[in-house]
């Protein structure tokens, strides 16, 4: 396996023009979630270098968005020849455009594909943002979704979450004999990539904070562990050496512990181990099964879920195992809590009346809200702004899976495309 | 520093990212050992009956005459009744064939999380290990795997069919007779 250079990408990034001073005019309120997306105009970038596929990336990233709804270019009345010529904003108010973004992709004399953009206030007839990036011009789906978190940072005060990857499992087969592989892509589906070939199973993958590093499950030589998978070097690596099932990983959020379930005499309780020393703690002690921990984005707590108080439920415990106690009592049974990055909300699983569903509650487990309406969605996975959840949603009659995201409003329930059928995604940081 | 268009000020520039999993190229995967070889048994004991050629002491014979499987309720790990007989032919063929060695493999139907139907899969594979080692059969030739609802034998979304995929599954491992 040739180690991947490190330094595979460079983007430079720079700010050029003026801002808009003091309050931006243009704002979509993300909290409410929108039933008016915002008009905004995406002509294809200009220059020799990916114009039109980066201008199509970014119009789709923010049309998946729910936020933005971008004009088709054939109302447009203007045609972009200088992105460093201020647009006519009239012709731009006529279509009714409330925002417009002005591109150009030059291929460099170094290789390099430079990019650069400008973000408009139609209204306020003026420039609200301009930016440029340069990498290989094989990361030209990056600089485009650079550029998206850009515009929905810029225009919603919300931190963007386009250049992020999805860590998930693909299906193939019938439901019997279901092969499962784990794989990558981006967040809006492209550029997938198998990890494994299919010849094990393996289950719930989690990146680490860098996005380098994943922990899954893998029944590798009929035994199931978790395993870390480092994708630079392709090194699969076996945690710890347990005699018995362990499963359920994840990172703490310094990346430098992971808390699983191992199985003992079927039995099934929390542990964490620290991935420098390799030491391992006992997190609970209980007849119950315990499964599903995931940290708090500040360290020092743990939700998780158990079947103690006789049916499965979320609780809340110190990151030392101390202080159990149970916060899920809004009826049915709840699992599989995460926290949100922005540490506000847990994201779980409600199985109630038939059906299993995603829902946010407090951290205290209260102010519960179910999002979806599926047969069968499990296993939610936040953006890293907190903002838009992903989750398994399974059809009935075993015809497989799919990957599915929603707003944490409940609105803008979108699929998302995946190589065949997907199941347990995790989304990754923001790349650095 | 950079050059600015139009004359306009450049007011901030961002280093460099360097980004290492952006390269798309799938890393080497680990081989998986090779299956463990067939039983090297010469065993040609004549068939039990004139209508079968099950070989006695085959992975055969448990699974047809012995019977293999046994059924749970909905989110339980306890043991019918009807399943223990099951449980103790298993164990009396385990007596008598005291070279074979067995894995029971937990199973969970598809209405259960993930992790939690792992964990049930565990809890139900163990709780058939537990009676078999009970009976008398020694807990070294018995090892438990959970599959959560990862193998289902049947595949509709029907109470039957979920019936049918709470089960623990009792499979030889070695030391069993050739079939």
């Amino acid at each position: 396996m040739k180690r991947l250079a490190l330094a595979c990408l460079a983007l430079l990034g720079s700010l050029f023009g003026v801002t808009s001073p003091g309050v931006a005019a243009l704002h979509v309120d993300v909290t409410q979630g929108t039933i008016q997306p915002m008009p905004i105009a995406i002509p294809d970038f200009l220059g020799s270098g990916r114009g039109p596929q980066i201008a199509g990336v970014i119009r789709a990233d923010l049309e998946r968005s729910g936020l933005f709804r971008p004009l088709d270019q054939k109302s447009f009345l203007e045609q972009i020849h200088d992105i460093n010529t201020p647009p006519q904003f009239n012709n731009w108010r006529v279509i009714n455009a409330q925002a417009l973004v002005t591109g150009q992709s030059v291929a460099q004399p170094d290789g390099r594909l430079r990019a650069e953009f400008r973000l408009w206030d139609i209204y306020g007839e003026q420039q609200m943002l301009g930016l440029s990036f340069s990498t290989t011009p094989e990361n030209w789906r990056r600089i485009a979704h650079m550029i998206s978190d850009k515009i929905y940072e810029r225009i919603t005060g919300e931190k963007g979450y386009f250049d992020t990857r999805i860590v998930f499992i693909a299906e193939s087969g019938g439901a019997a004999k279901r092969v499962k592989r784990l794989a990558v892509m981006d967040q809006d589906g492209a550029n997938p990539i198998f990890l494994t070939r299919g010849d094990y199973l393996v289950l719930t993958p989690r990146f680490n904070p860098t996005a380098q590093m994943i922990a899954y499950m893998s029944y590798i030589g009929g035994r199931p562990r978790v395993y870390l998978f480092d994708l630079e070097s392709g090194r699969q690596e076996m945690l710890g050496n347990f005699p018995n099932m362990t499963f359920s990983p994840r990172f703490s959020p310094d990346g430098n512990k992971v808390v699983m379930t191992l199985e003992k005499g079927g039995n099934s309780d929390i542990y964490l181990m620290d991935l420098r020393t390799r030491s391992v703690n006992r997190l609970t002690s209980d007849p119950a099964i315990d499964t599903a921990a995931s940290f708090s984005p500040d360290g020092t707590r743990i939700a998780f879920e158990s079947d103690r108080g006789g049916s499965q439920q979320i609780y809340m415990m110190n990151s030392d195992g101390s202080g159990a106690h149970r916060i899920s009592f809004g009826g049915g049974k709840n699992g599989t809590p995460v926290w949100s990055p922005r540490g506000d909300l847990i994201a779980f699983t409600k199985q109630a009346s038939g059906s299993f569903r995603i829902g946010v509650m407090h951290t205290d487990g209260s102010g519960e809200r179910i999002l979806t309406d599926g047969w069968a969605d499990e296993g939610p996975t936040w953006a890293p702004n907190g903002r838009v959840l992903m989750f398994t949603r399974s059809a009935r009659g075993g015809r497989g899976s799919q990957i599915w995201s929603v707003d944490v409003t409940g609105r803008n329930e979108r699929r998302v495309p995946s190589p065949g059928a997907a199941s347990d995604p995790a989304w990754s940081p923001l790349i650095q | 520093m950079l050059k600015t268009h139009t004359g306009i000020k450049l007011i901030a520039a961002a280093g460099l990212m360097a980004l290492a999993a952006c390269t798309h190229k799938p890393p080497a995967t680990v081989e998986a050992p090779p299956v463990a070889p067939p039983p090297s048994s010469a065993d040609t004991a004549p068939v039990t009956s004139e209508s079968s050629t099950i070989i006695p002491g085959s992975a055969e014979d448990l699974r047809v005459n012995v019977g293999d499987t046994v059924h749970f309720d909905y989110d339980r790990y306890e043991l019918r009744d009807e399943d223990r007989s099951v449980l103790q032919r298993q164990a009396e063929w385990l007596q008598k064939y005291a070279q074979v060695r067995v894995t029971i493999e937990g199973n969970c139907d598809e209405r259960g999380t993930r992790e939690y139907n792992l964990a049930l899969g565990a809890r139900r594979a163990n709780a058939v290990k537990e009676y078999l080692v009970s009976l008398g059969v020694s807990g070294g030739r018995v090892d438990t795997i959970s599959y959560g609802k990862e193998r289902p034998v049947c595949t509709e979304s029907s109470e039957d069919c979920n019936a049918q995929n709470r089960r623990g599954v009792t499979t030889v491992v070695s030391g069993a007779a050739s079939s």
